[in-house]
């Protein structure tokens, strides 16, 4: 894996369209001094990669570019590392296409 | 605030929910339906391929109006190692007929399409709006929803749950478990745009003609997944999905996956000089029939995705998920026909039509597929491409070494990977989820 060259999503998710709730994330990360191998689980897993490590080693989460797929719910949510919602109605990503 | 009371409230706009409120409304009930996107298909990702005759059984006449893209004639499957592909490819005229089988369409279209049906049918159809829990009364009986526009309860007769893979009301509610990493894919794609004479010369093509070319092999990683391509009218869509279990435990990035597969060799000259225009990610149901939960309840009921309505042997799932919106709908309007009350007991009816439909019977038939693929998954998405692919470069390649050598080296290969035992089990155990 290491030797491929870096994929920036940033680029892909550049092409979508978002309605941000700012201030509303609807995705939460719950509290932690080492992650467990879950959240680590995410810093890969997730397709628009939400999923960061601080500078703690702690994984914290953006939502703006969440494609809503629902993959770190199915990962996080049941060891409650993860909150997981929908967006508020019409928020979150608009898909022009799907 | 809706204060009205209805007949019946579906949670979700996609194939299921529409199938499900179309058919309702058109048998004369009130219905509510509450999508969270800014329209339907806003929120909803497919490959995607419509299934005609399903769609038939909803709305005969859907081609008139209907956004469709492509008809498609022509089914390639390809087996991948890094540098080549082994292919097998069905083409034909017949599939050019009046009224043809398989398109592809667009989601975020063809749902604001199949809604505008809805309402016409006289559906009430509110979307950016997010129901956040199930209202039962003292008995545990479903008796409606609350949503995030505030203003208290909507009351109905009976909810149908159309909500989705990523359905989180019956989850909550514990009317189902969430799916295991097991149970589900998650798939990537984009949407490339390129001038529709360059989309029919590269797939020899014409008219509306489409074509569509799926993969398994190295370009999963020994995980349990697809690569898709998908011609549109003006764009081809482009994907690739794994179990999440697999992205899980091997560390494997989803995106870095779909860049890999769009440089094989194989797949570049197809996609080159494209314009992409959106990256969508969802996971798709692949737990088959032994993953499919409660079907129904008191007031209640559950289809499409959201129940695990997806085959995912031969890649249907909106096919499954709209008949079984339309057959649960079909179920209600019984059980409101004879002035019965929405009970579990009289909503059983959903189950007993839904086991008489293609929807169980092929579920059942491939119930054991899912746990052989994963499983096995190193050795049918890694190893055999590689052997097979090898095996045909062995025979084509001509560079003076006896036939009968190189049959020999073929079969040492094979059975090196895998042992005469390991082949002749995996042929067996195959053979036996496949019957």
């Amino acid at each position: 894996m290491a030797t491929e060259p870096a994929i920036r999503v940033e680029d892909k998710l550049f092409q979508n369209r978002y309605l941000v709730d700012a201030g509303r994330a609807h995705i939460k990360v719950r509290a932690h001094t080492v992650p467990s191998p879950e959240l680590k689980a995410l810093l890969t897993a997730c397709p628009a990669r939400c999923y960061e490590l601080n500078d703690k080693g702690q994984v914290e989460v953006t939502v703006d570019g969440c494609v809503e797929c629902g993959t770190c719910r199915i990962i996080g949510e049941p060891s409650g590392d993860i909150e997981w919602n929908y967006p508020r109605g019409g928020y979150g990503v608009l898909f022009k296409f799907g | 605030m809706i204060d009205e009371r209805f007949d019946a409230i579906v949670v979700g706009a996609g194939m299921a929910g529409n199938a499900a409120a179309f058919t309702l409304a058109t048998r004369g009930l009130k219905v509510l339906q509450l999508e969270r996107g800014e329209y339907s298909g806003s929120k909803n990702v497919q490959g995607a391929i419509l299934y005609a005759d399903m769609m038939e059984k909803i709305i005969p006449d859907f081609r008139e109006d209907a956004p469709l893209e492509r008809h498609l004639i022509e089914q390639r499957f390809w087996m991948m190692d890094d540098n080549s592909h082994v292919g097998l490819q069905y083409r034909s005229d017949d599939f050019n007929e009046e009224k043809p089988n398989r398109y592809t369409i667009i989601r975020a279209q063809f749902d604001k399409w199949f809604s505008s049906k809805v309402r016409e049918a006289g559906a009430l159809v509110v979307c950016e709006t997010t129901v956040t829990e199930l209202v039962r009364d003292a008995y545990g009986k479903v008796i409606g929803v609350k949503t995030d526009r505030g203003g208290g309860q909507i009351h109905a007769d009976v909810v149908v749950l159309a909500e989705g893979v990523t359905g989180l009301l019956g989850a909550r509610a514990g009317l189902r478990k969430i799916p295991r990493p097991s149970e589900v894919a998650l798939a990537v794609k984009e949407m490339h745009f390129l001038p529709q004479e360059v989309i029919e010369e590269r797939f020899n093509i014409k008219g509306n003609e489409g074509a569509v070319i799926e993969a398994a092999g190295t370009i999963s990683k020994g995980m349990t997944g697809m690569g898709f391509l998908y011609t549109n009218r003006e764009c081809i869509s482009v994907g690739i999905g794994c179990l999440v279990a697999d992205f899980q435990k091997s560390g494997e990035s989803p995106y870095t996956l779909l860049e890999k597969f769009k440089k094989h060799p194989s797949i570049a000259p197809l996609l080159e000089g494209s314009e992409v225009k959106e990256y969508a990610a969802h996971l798709i149901p692949e737990g088959g029939y032994k993953a499919i939960p409660q079907l129904y309840g008191e007031g209640w009921v559950v289809v499409g995705d959201a129940a695990q309505l997806n085959n995912a042997i031969h890649r249907e799932g909106s096919n499954l998920a709209m008949t079984s919106g339309r057959i649960a709908a079909e179920a209600i309007f019984q059980v409101k026909s004879r002035k019965d009350p929405m009970t579990a007991a009289n909503l059983a009816l959903y189950k007993k039509m839904l086991e008489e439909s293609f929807v169980i019977k092929d579920l059942r038939k491939y119930k054991d597929m899912p746990q052989l693929l994963h499983i096995q998954s190193q050795n049918f998405f890694l190893t055999y491409p590689q052997l097979v692919s090898k095996a045909m470069q062995n025979f084509l390649r001509v560079d003076g070494t006896p036939k009968k050598e190189k049959e020999k080296s073929t079969w040492k290969s094979f059975t090196a990977a895998r042992s005469w035992a390991g082949l002749f089990g995996d042929a067996f155990r195959f053979a036996r989820a496949w019957r």
